[in-house]
């Protein structure tokens, strides 16, 4: 098996008395995908923050490509992208700026070869020189996707990417990331509450709820393995039980994923 | 460093300048406006003085030199607050770029910003009121140099300052040239200042500027030995500024700040 694109290892975040993320531990090895889901609050944009290095962890550590990002973070993130809803490209650039300004941040070699090949991907063409600002959502959504995939990335984060577009473009945009995990070298993380989407992108989903994971595995094969009728279904057991039992539905749902 | 990366930076904020004629006039009007209103200041106290003191070079002069300060720090805290009004900080600060790069990025804008300003301010202070700082020749420069030292160590100062404070704070910025004017002495001879004024003002590296200039309008020789002061004390405040920032980010990086700035959280 080769290294993983991925290494988490034994992430901590708190703030104050509050453990956000709370001994987590994972990994996304070359051409996968990997679903990080839980309920609002659970600490998956957290972990996304500290593997993205704008969050430092309280321990553990994280490796981007064997890079360890504490050391060497400008090395490890320009392997690595990311899109997320939260952070939208500057609305006063136009489309080609934005891509053009970052293409330079990530040192992107034939950089204007490289957008003309993104905007064609994201059907992005006809808006080059518009400003990102008056862009639909799902026309920014895929301005934010064509701007992760610039640096041809490593390993590639996205933080509930189709939350906001319409099923149609939803559908492509999944089809583009898995034909492009499978092309490459590239590793995906991957949040989203659509378990749906969840089940039908990734190799592996990870349960996270109050800062740990609770469960872990194939997503088509977990809800049989847990008398549940969909991961949906499962979805929202987990993250009941985990609510009102606290720590100890850890242990039993860790213990019954095993 | 890598200059591909300042040059990102950079490249930004020209688009900006291209896509929006609004944040380019700024760049003139101002100063323009200080240099007509200050001329005709100047030319009036000639007028009904009867003073042998040289207004224009004096007065005039002083407003052009202060504003060429005030530039070059404005130049370094508009270029970072456009990643503020954006949202922009978790895409420059989740990317491969290093801290150093951004803020030589945000100082490259502010050296440019000033530069035209500074040509802005001396063709209309030449073609309306007579005033050339040509005349000076290169004995100017260090004198420039100083202002444009302490402009940049405030520029950085105040772009850390909003980075830690939140959004909301950016109204702090903005008057900080206007609080230290009275103690640089910019338009008259530190002696004037109440004495804890004084220890105040040579602990500021324009007022070494100010005065020495006026005793190059006075005709005397340049105190460059007090100069050598204010560029020490220059210089010493960049590299305190630049370490401010450094810590700032570091803390923004331990605490979150950066990923959820714009909830304007203070912790």
């Amino acid at each position: 098996m080769t290294a993983p694109v991925l290494l988490a290892e034994r992430l901590c975040k708190s703030f104050g008395a509050l453990k956000a993320v709370d001994d987590v531990s994972f990994q996304v090895a070359r051409g996968e995908i990997v679903g990080l889901v839980g309920p609002n609050g659970a600490g998956k944009t957290t972990t996304i923050n500290m593997v993205l290095g704008v969050l430092a962890p309280t321990s553990g550590r994280v490796e981007i490509e064997g890079i360890d990002l504490a050391r060497d973070r400008s090395r490890a993130l320009a392997v690595t992208n990311f899109a997320a809803v939260y952070a939208p490209l500057p609305g006063n650039l136009t489309v080609e700026q934005n891509l053009r300004v970052f293409g330079m941040i990530y040192l992107v070699n034939d950089l204007q070869q490289r957008i003309e090949q993104l905007l064609e991907r994201f059907d992005l063409k006809r808006f080059r020189r518009t400003k990102a600002g008056v862009l639909s959502s799902g026309e920014q959504t895929r301005l934010a996707l064509a701007k992760a995939l610039l640096n041809r990335p490593r390993l590639l984060l996205l933080d509930e990417p189709t939350a906001s577009i319409d099923p149609s473009t939803a559908r492509d945009i999944r089809a583009g990331i898995s034909g492009l995990v499978d092309a490459g070298d590239c590793g995906v993380l991957w949040t989203s509450h659509n378990m749906y989407e969840v089940e039908a992108v990734c190799d592996r989903v990870l349960f996270l709820s109050r800062g740990r994971i609770l469960l872990e595995g194939d997503p088509k094969q977990l809800p049989r393995q847990h008398g549940a009728a969909s991961l949906d279904d499962l979805f929202v057991a987990v993250a009941h039980e985990a609510l009102h039992n606290g720590g100890s539905a850890t242990a039993q749902a860790a213990g019954a994923g095993a | 460093m890598n200059p591909r990366r300042v040059g990102a930076v950079v490249l930004r904020q020209l688009y900006l300048y291209l896509g929006s004629p609004q944040r380019v006039l700024p760049l003139f009007i101002w100063v323009t406006l200080d240099v007509v209103l200050w001329g005709f200041i100047t030319r009036f106290l000639g007028q009904v003085s009867h003073s042998t003191f040289g207004f224009v070079p004096g007065l005039l002069g002083a407003v052009l030199l202060w504003d060429f300060l005030t530039r070059v720090m404005q130049g370094i805290t508009t270029a970072f607050f456009e990643d503020v009004w954006s949202r922009n900080f978790l895409n420059v600060f989740a990317s491969p770029m290093r801290v150093t790069e951004y803020v030589a990025g945000l100082v490259s804008i502010g050296v440019t910003n000033s530069l035209v300003a500074l040509v802005a301010m001396f063709v209309v202070a030449w073609a309306v009121f007579g005033l050339s700082f040509l005349a000076y020749g290169v004995a100017i420069a260090p004198f420039l140099l100083v202002l444009f030292l302490t402009g940049i160590a405030l520029g950085v100062l105040g772009s850390g300052m909003v980075l830690r404070l939140g959004p909301a704070s950016e109204w702090l910025i903005w008057p900080i040239p206007t609080l230290l004017a009275p103690f640089a002495g910019v338009f008259y001879p530190l002696n004037v200042l109440p004495t804890w004024m004084q220890v105040v003002s040579h602990a500021l590296p324009p007022a070494y500027v100010f005065t020495g200039m006026r005793d190059v309008v006075a005709g005397k020789p340049a105190p460059w030995d007090q100069l050598a002061i204010g560029g020490g004390l220059a210089l010493a405040y960049l590299a305190l500024a630049s370490l401010f920032f450094a810590a700032v980010y570091r803390f923004a990086i331990r605490t979150g700040l950066i990923a959820r700035y714009s909830a304007e959280t203070v912790t």
